[in-house]
């Protein structure tokens, strides 16, 4: 039996990014808000510090920051009829844990989505005509558009202290900027950072080509910044161990180094941490939560009442309690029926390996930062004219080398034996005369019908729960619409003097052991027709009223874009309406 | 205030999350803040090997040093500490699985679906060193009755690229798959930092020019096409600093 706990007016599962976002606008609205946290309490500049954070094994290879699999996973197969297998050490993603959540140990590309992106299915029709689209693709319209989302962009962005050059000042176009995002009501809080060698030289040899490229957002601090709540970060010192690891310098913009500075000390806020939300608890109607149900580190189960749930546990992992907690009709992809899973999406990424003179080329790849580079984006979204090419979609791309740590970072020649005399030698020459971005062709990954997730009929979790299973593999689609970015990617870094341009294309079947991003998208997407979403475009469920639902589980496809920024911006205007509308009149803000 | 109801949270079973000690806690009213609340690495300690057995450790010894063979500049895996490395992390959590997925059912899948082994490296290294020693003992000619440490470093080589292209066939275990293993576990051995048993000196970081554990480049980043030129740090810091400390 659950112990019970005094009720709460609200109860949020998880408290990464949006969980701090909406902890802080609800206790602002004077409400009183329990945070239940499955990891541990983590400041970042004390839990790791300068003098050890920047540990390539502990934290990159073995992946001490990150949720372990023994304490849940995902199973995985490629097709509706395959097996899905679990996954039982990370690969393709790596799942956040703890106070924070990915917001300590992400790399901070801060991106907008374009305006098309959030009308996608009404746009490529339009343009294209609805047999352009692949049968099964089930892509589709948010709900809410990039006007609506642009203030609320605006306020992550400012309390992130994002680094950039606008591109679009209200309608006007700037230089050195991205020409081809939405119109910003204002410029960036921050300036763009400073450029390495590696990204300064790719910049370079793409305007020779006739691009406009520009540096990537980033909340890598350029200078020291105070956030709109007052909060303090320090310059970024492009200590290259960024993505995957914790920032010990107060330099990277995470909800403890914007956030939770504020929001702790408050009378009406309280976090549990190392708890894990087990279920959202539903009246016997099943139309209204009553709070949820949570296990600590001893085992004890408690329950949680609450007037309003907040699900902030990251994409998949809110899907999952959904369905754990019979909230939405699960998706079922024969009858193309459900909603609960549907739409799920990954990422499309590949890379270039570029192999510079030696005697010529000095990159120092390990001064670098996690949202470090210059971009292009002439090849995202619908940016250009896809009708001779045959797919839709795209990405950005950059020279967007975050680190030099040698593990992970030693490109040689694809010719280079594994081992031995040749491989040594080939470490040492190529080293530092190589660039090597990881996520240099950032693309989207549109929705499908066969690729879902559900809950797997045999493996469970410790306690006895069934996993989520992912059932995903890349389309046509995908692998033409990264085999032309790449190309593209590859003649920039042609053109700016390499000798030699390896191309890595990304390849089908999908594979669960290939790091891409962890950018999981969708599974219980916002949208204006319950029959289609699971979310209405505030991210209330259609079910459960009193039940909100964060992050990019709304998102109804991927675009070419890391997500937070969207994450962050949705986060503000789904607070935005719970406290101008919601609170006011509880109950549904949209009638389908 | 913080309210600290580990008692009533958490009775006596506090739970070992990473290497740290996790007991739930409520906390209200305040910004927690400890300095080195963290957990520094702790470096491995020289001495004897701690999983390996002597005849094992000498067998890796002789494996990682043709992986990463010494040269006029630059030790090789064995020097290295490559070994020692390995031998550590076997002993860790690594070797056993720790905090990874190991409930049943075990069924392999394809390769895209990652491994599925119930075995945990310090058992696949037992079952491989000692099948690898079985092959090579078991060869005729020359070599009869050889183990894989007597042999020259040419047939050695060709021993690795057999394992390599899964010519070679080892007793019950896949040997492809275990060459694949011992290739990442070296060379991670040889580039991750010295505390942990490779890279001794920080000889990988000085033979390709990277500066190891140093926090700041910020005088750096407009410097193009310009040698950083300072010596690396590890996480213990460098030779010159604690004299007498080796
Ligand atoms: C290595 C890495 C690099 C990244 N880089 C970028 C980047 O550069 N740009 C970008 O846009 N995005 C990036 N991301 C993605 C980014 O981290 C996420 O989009 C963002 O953190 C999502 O916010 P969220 O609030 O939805 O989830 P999170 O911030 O992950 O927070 C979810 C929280 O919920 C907790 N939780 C989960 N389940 C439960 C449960 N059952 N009970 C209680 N608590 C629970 C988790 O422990 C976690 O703390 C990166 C991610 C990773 C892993
Ligand atoms: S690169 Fe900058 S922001 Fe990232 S961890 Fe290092 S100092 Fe922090």
């Amino acid at each position: 039996m659950a112990r019970k706990l005094p009720a709460r007016d609200v109860a949020i599962v998880g408290l990464g990014w949006t969980g701090s976002i909406l902890a802080n606008e609800l206790t602002d609205a004077g409400l009183n808000v329990v945070a239940i946290e499955r990891g541990p309490w983590r400041d970042t500049a004390t839990h790791y510090a300068p003098n050890y954070a920047q540990d390539e094994l502990r934290y990159r290879i073995r992946h001490e920051l990150f949720l372990r699999p023994a304490q849940t996973t995902f199973t995985f197969r490629n097709k509706h009829g395959d097996t899905a297998l679990p996954i039982r050490t990370w690969g393709a993603f790596m799942p956040p844990n703890g106070v924070g959540g990915g917001g300590v140990h992400w790399n901070a590309e801060t991106w907008r989505f374009l305006p098309s992106d959030f009308v996608l299915r009404t746009h490529l029709t339009q343009r294209y005509g609805a047999p352009f689209l692949p049968a099964d693709m089930t892509i589709q319209d948010w709900g809410v558009t990039y006007a609506d989302l642009e203030p609320h962009y605006d306020r992550f962005e400012y309390l992130c202290g994002t680094c950039g050059t606008a591109g679009n000042l209200q309608g006007k176009i700037q230089a050195g900027g991205n020409p081809f995002e939405g119109p910003r009501s204002r410029p960036y809080p921050n300036p763009a950072q400073q450029q390495p060698f590696g990204p300064t030289l790719f910049a370079k040899a793409a305007r020779e080509l006739g691009y406009q490229p520009f540096p990537q957002p980033s909340g890598n601090m350029s200078q020291p910044y105070r956030n709109p709540l007052g909060v303090r970060l320090g310059p970024c010192t492009y200590c290259g161990f960024c993505e995957w690891f914790a920032c010990a310098n107060y330099s990277k913009a995470s909800p403890q180094t914007t956030i939770l500075p504020v929001l702790m000390p408050k009378r009406n806020f309280q976090l549990r941490d190392n708890s894990e939300v087990t279920r959202i608890n539903l009246d016997p109607s099943g139309k209204r939560a009553t709070g949820v149900t949570f296990v600590d580190t001893s085992g004890t189960e408690w329950e949680q009442p609450a007037e309003l749930v907040i699900l902030a546990a990251y994409t998949i992992f809110n899907v999952q309690l959904m369905l754990l907690s019979k909230v939405g009709r699960p998706y079922d992809p024969q009858s193309n029926q459900g909603v609960v899973g549907r739409n799920f999406t990954h990422q499309t990424i590949s890379d270039c390996t570029s192999f510079f003179d030696r005697s010529k080329f000095v990159f120092n790849p390990f001064v670098s930062s996690g949202a470090i580079g210059m971009c292009i984006d002439e090849f995202n979204g619908d940016n250009f004219d896809h009708g001779p090419h045959g797919f839709v979609g795209g990405g950005y791309m950059g020279q967007v080398q975050t680190n030099g740590r040698p593990i992970e970072t030693t490109p040689v020649p694809p010719e280079t034996p594994k081992w031995g005399a040749e491989w040594k030698r080939a470490v040492r020459d190529n080293y530092q005369s190589t660039l090597k971005p990881g996520t240099g062709v950032h693309g989207s990954m549109y929705s499908y019908r066969d690729v879902y997730v559900d809950l797997d009929p045999t493996f469970r979790d410790r306690l006895g729960r069934p996993l989520a299973r992912i059932t995903m593999d890349f389309h046509d689609n995908e692998l033409k619409q990264n085999r032309f970015l790449t190309d593209k990617f590859a003649e920039i870094f042609q053109q700016a003097g390499a000798q030699r341009v390896v191309k890595e294309y990304r390849q089908g079947p999908y594979d669960i052991t290939k790091y891409q991003t962890t950018h999981l998208c969708g599974g219980a997407v916002m949208g204006n027709d319950p029959k289609t979403s699971a979310l209405n475009r505030y991210l209330q469920s259609w079910d459960v009223p009193n039940l909100f639902v964060m992050g990019a589980t709304a998102f109804p496809q991927n675009a070419g874009y890391n997500p937070t920024g969207t994450v962050g911006a949705l986060a503000y205007w789904s607070a935005a309406a719970i406290r101008s509308q919601y609170l006011k009149n509880p109950g549904p803000l949209v009638h389908a | 205030m913080t309210l600290r109801r580990r008692d009533l949270l958490t009775g006596t079973a506090i739970a070992l999350v990473g290497n740290r000690l996790a007991g739930a806690e409520v906390i209200a009213g305040k910004l927690p803040w400890t300095p080195d609340a963290g957990t520094p690495p702790t470096p491995v300690k020289p001495g004897p090997w701690e999983y390996f057995t002597a005849a094992e450790g000498s067998m890796v010894e002789a494996l990682v040093d043709r992986i990463i063979p010494p040269d006029p500049q630059t030790p090789g895996g064995k020097d290295a500490g490559c070994a020692v490395f390995i031998d550590r992390q076997l002993a860790g959590g690594y070797g056993h699985h720790e905090g990874l997925y190991n409930l049943p059912p075990f069924h392999d899948g394809s390769i895209q679906q990652g491994p599925q082994s119930a075995k945990g490296p310090a058992e696949t290294y037992r079952a491989a060193l000692a099948a690898l020693d079985r092959y090579c003992r078991s060869q005729t000619g020359n070599d009869a009755g050889k183990g894989f440490v007597q042999l020259a470093a040419e047939r050695q080589d060709e021993i690795l690229r057999g394992l390599e292209s899964g010519k070679i066939k080892l007793e019950g275990v896949d040997g492809e798959k275990y060459f694949k293993q011992l290739l990442e576990d070296t060379q991670q051995g040889f580039f991750a930092d010295p505390i942990y048993g490779g890279n001794r000196d920080m000889c990988a970081w000085k033979m390709i020019g990277f500066p190891g554990a140093r926090y700041d480049y910020r005088d750096w980043v407009t410097r193009h096409n310009e040698r950083y030129p300072h010596p690396p740090v590890s996480i213990a810091g460098r030779p010159a600093w604690t004299p007498g400390k080796g």
